[in-house]
Order: C-alpha cells, then sequence, then structure tokens
C-alpha cells in the first residue's frame, strides 16, 4: 500500500523550542489514523505541519520533509492554498462564519472559484451536508444563521464546509471535544463513513474515542512519535512500555 | 440518531453469528458421535475424532473479536454483558467439541467388542443433549429468558438417565465380567453427554445475565 501521507525525519522548532523531534511517519489512504499523548506531546502541532496551517505563526521552523502522494509539501514552489484544498481541516472548536448554512457551506467553492452553475452549487452543497450527515435536520432552514445551530450541529457544518471543496484528506483537531457525548457519537460515526472517501488524520485527548474510531494510531510522547501501529494492537498488546503506561492510564 | 446504526452493533452482530456457527458445529459433533456410536460406524467416528479444527478456528476467532470490542469500545450495560456472555459461551462450545471427540474415542473402543446391549436410553440422552444446547442457542439468539430457564430444568432429566445408565450396566457388569471393559464406555459416554447438558445449562445461564443482569448460578436466588 503506498501511503497517503508520509513524513521524514521531520523536526519542528517554535523559535528555539524544539515541539517535535525526528518524525517519520507512513499514514496508508482511505483509513483513520488518531493522534494521541498528553498535552504538549506535539501531535497538534504534527497535525498542522500536514497542510503548512504552522506558516502562519512567525518565528517557527520545519526539517525533513512530509510527502503527499510521494510530493514534498514544503518544496519550492509549492501552492498553499491548492494544498489546503486537497488537505481540508476541522478545529475544535466550531468556527461557522455568521452567514446562512448555505453560504457556509457555500464559502470554500466560491472562493475557489469552483461555485459553477447556481444548480450545481445547490447540488454540490447538498452533497456536502448530506456527507455529514446534517442534510436532514437542515433542508429546511438552509437560509438561516448558522449560528442558531447546535453545537454537534455546528460542527458537522464545519465537515460540510471542509468536505465541499472535495479534499483528499481531512485533518481533525479535536472535532469532538466540546460535544456532548451523543454529538460525540455522531461524529464519531461519521468519521467512520467518510473514511470510505478521505483519508482522515485525528488528534484526540481521548484515547477512548482513538481507540474507536481509528485503524492506525501514533502515541506521541515529549515531541516524539513513542510508538505507532494498528490501533486494535497499540491498545491491546502495545510494544513499548510507555505506550502501555500510557494507555492503562498509569502515568504520572 | 435512530438512524445511524453504530458500527459497533455491527460487529457484535459478528460475534454473535459466529458464535451460532459454532453452535450449529458442536451440536453436528454430538450428533455424529452417537450416531456413530450406536451404528459402529468407523467412518463416522474417524470423522468426528479428526474434525475438531473448524471449531478451534471459531474458537480463537470468537476470543479475538471480543477482546478487540472490549478494548476499542468499551461497551456498557447489555453490550458488555453479551460480549462477557459471548466469550463464556464460547468457552462452553469449545468444551462440548472436544467431548464429542471423547465420545467418538469411546465408541472407537466400544466398536472393537460385542454389543453389550441394545442401545437406548445412550442415544436418548444424546437428542436431549442436543436440544438442550440448541434450545440454549435460540434462547442466546432470541434473548428469551424463558426458553432458557427451560434448558435449566431439563437438566435434571439428563442427570436422571445417565443414573439409569449406569444402574443397568451395573447389572451387565455383575453377571458377565468380559462386558466391563465395553460396559465402562458406555458408563464415560454417558458421562460425556451428561457434562455436555452442563455445558448448555452454562450457556442458558448465560443468557439469563445477559438478558436481565440476573445470577443465577449456583441457585443465587435473583442476584444483586
Amino acid at each position: 500500500m503506498i501511503p497517503k501521507i508520509r513524513a521524514h525525519g521531520l523536526s519542528f522548532y517554535y523559535g528555539a523550542v524544539r515541539a517535535l523531534d525526528d518524525i517519520s511517519v507512513e499514514i496508508p489512504p482511505n483509513l483513520v489514523t488518531a493522534f494521541i499523548g498528553p498535552s504538549g506531546c506535539g501531535k497538534s502541532t504534527f497535525l498542522r505541519t500536514l497542510n503548512r496551517m504552522n506558516d502562519i505563526i512567525a518565528g517557527t521552523r520545519v526539517e525533513g520533509r512530509v510527502l503527499i502522494d510521494e510530493a514534498d509539501i514544503y518544496g519550492p514552489g509549492v501552492d498553499v492554498v491548492a494544498l489546503r484544498r486537497r488537505v481540508g481541516m476541522v478545529f475544535q472548536k466550531s468556527n461557522p462564519f455568521p452567514k446562512s448554512i448555505f453560504d457556509n457551506v457555500a464559502y470554500g467553492l466560491r472562493v475557489n472559484d469552483m461555485a459553477g452553475s447556481r444548480p450545481e452549487l445547490a447540488g454540490r452543497v447538498e452533497a456536502s451536508l448530506r456527507q455529514a450527515a446534517l442534510w436532514d435536520e437542515v433542508k429546511d432552514r438552509l437560509h438561516e444563521s448558522a449560528l442558531a445551530l447546535s453545537g454537534g450541529q455546528q460542527q458537522r457544518l464545519c465537515i460540510a464546509r471542509a468536505l465541499a471543496v472535495r479534499p483528499e484528506i481531512l485533518l481533525m483537531d479535536e472535532p469532538a471535544s466540546a460535544l456532548d457525548p451523543i454529538a460525540t457519537q455522531r461524529i464519531e460515526e461519521l468519521v467512520y463513513e467518510l473514511k470510505k472517501s478521505y483519508t482522515i488524520v485525528i488528534v484526540t485527548h481521548n484515547m477512548q474515542q482513538a481507540a474507536r474510531v481509528s485503524d492506525y494510531t501514533a502515541f506521541f510522547w515529549l515531541g516524539r512519535l513513542a510508538e505507532y501501529g494498528r490501533t486494535d494492537k497499540i491498545f491491546t498488546n502495545p510494544a513499548e512500555k510507555l505506550t502501555e503506561d500510557y494507555v492503562t492510564g498509569r502515568f504520572g | 440518531m435512530d438512524k445511524t446504526v453504530r458500527h459497533f452493533q455491527e460487529e457484535l452482530e459478528l460475534v454473535l453469528a459466529r458464535l451460532l456457527e459454532m453452535g450449529g458445529l458442536a451440536e453436528a459433533r454430538v450428533r455424529d458421535a452417537v450416531q456413530g456410536l450406536v451404528s459402529r460406524d468407523p467412518a463416522l467416528i474417524a470423522k468426528v475424532m479428526r474434525g475438531d479444527e473448524p471449531l478451534n478456528r471459531l474458537h480463537i476467532e470468537i476470543d479475538e473479536r471480543s477482546v478487540r470490542l472490549l478494548a476499542l469500545h468499551q461497551p456498557m450495560a447489555t453490550d458488555l454483558r453479551a460480549i462477557v456472555a459471548a466469550v463464556k459461551i464460547n468457552t462452553d462450545l469449545e468444551r462440548v467439541g472436544d467431548l464429542a471427540v471423547n465420545i467418538a474415542e469411546a465408541a472407537e473402543r466400544y466398536a472393537s467388542h460385542p454389543p453389550v446391549k441394545k442401545l437406548i436410553d445412550i442415544p436418548h440422552m444424546g437428542q436431549v443433549a442436543q436440544a438442550m444446547l440448541r434450545d440454549a442457542l435460540d434462547a442466546f439468539v432470541r434473548r428469551d429468558t424463558r426458553l432458557a430457564q427451560q434448558v435449566l430444568d431439563e437438566d435434571d432429566t439428563l442427570d436422571g438417565l445417565k443414573t439409569q445408565v449406569f444402574r443397568e450396566l451395573l447389572t451387565y457388569m455383575l453377571q458377565d465380567p468380559s462386558t466391563v471393559e465395553p460396559a465402562l464406555d458406555l458408563v464415560l459416554v454417558s458421562r460425556h453427554l451428561e457434562r455436555i447438558g452442563d455445558h448448555a445449562t452454562n450457556i442458558a445461564e448465560d443468557v439469563i445475565f445477559m438478558v436481565s443482569a440476573q445470577d443465577v448460578r449456583h441457585h443465587t436466588a435473583g442476584g444483586s
């Protein structure tokens, strides 16, 4: 299997502070890969290197390489906007625009000049909302404000918005940590469905969530990749003592 | 909410389906072993003695799937009890398969002697044990505690038959010492069939626990 994403010897610095230390990992296509580890271990930083989201932070520096479909995304002449279209992102706090539900999903299509005709746009918006398992709940109120939706619905709207521009990879940074258990379960089931069409990388504080949704799990510790492997192996018989201590809650 | 089928449920259903498949195999092996004894059919006896592999494979697969579900999904309440029950039923069914082999081994030895008598109670015991297994698994699938309770009641029938078989064979052995060896094999077979009934009983108890969270083992009244 050719990996969708391949990081090779990746280190990352905030000024003089090394946040990631020589990370090498291969992320398979059309599966869910979870990054787990305690706060400050580097998992979110690493996630953001995968669509160069860290570029916008001043004083940061990347060493090593990140390849997507075997092409270096830090190479010369890479169009970062096009990269982020291919590698969509959903954040911890749902961040709908103060616009209608429809316009939120249509936004990315319009700014990327992908809107097409009016029926094409409407069709794309509907398809995205369906993929995000939100369509049935909002189809009669598409032109109402997105801010009137519940937290769980807002998060699924953000997923629909990310899917609208047809990315290949979806990065999710704690997508359910602000949601109640029922809304969380909906997001988790959605992730499970979406992997048929997308490569998904999810950062989560919640180990049980990683166990439930992911196929592969990477455990980060102090900026290093402590262990990476199949999720069932990591949670039933990890190779490293450190991982064992973390997944069994014997830490500290 | 009600529309989304949790993929956990799909995987749990798969474990339960594998368990039923295993139950069907175990039951067939008990039937073949007893039939082999009655008809003194070496081919049938050999088939039982050699054919434990599919059952053993399922035994391992069901345990692995169950552990994975426990580890990755942290099931609660009825889902948790279903997996715990599945693991225990899995062990019982594997033991039933082993007992079928034991019966076939006794049948093979028995067939090397002249018949002690016409076999009536032992085939009857075989039918009762198979029916108990079948009912216990039906109760499991249908989450039917009344059927499970029937299996528990049926166990006394099997125990009674075993005692009867032993008493009768004792008279043959006292009359003619040359029957001791084959008659002992028949006693062993009745003992194995009685044990199969005990495993069906365990399964029925697990069904009651899974459905109603009541522990009826060791005559604990009502559970907590």
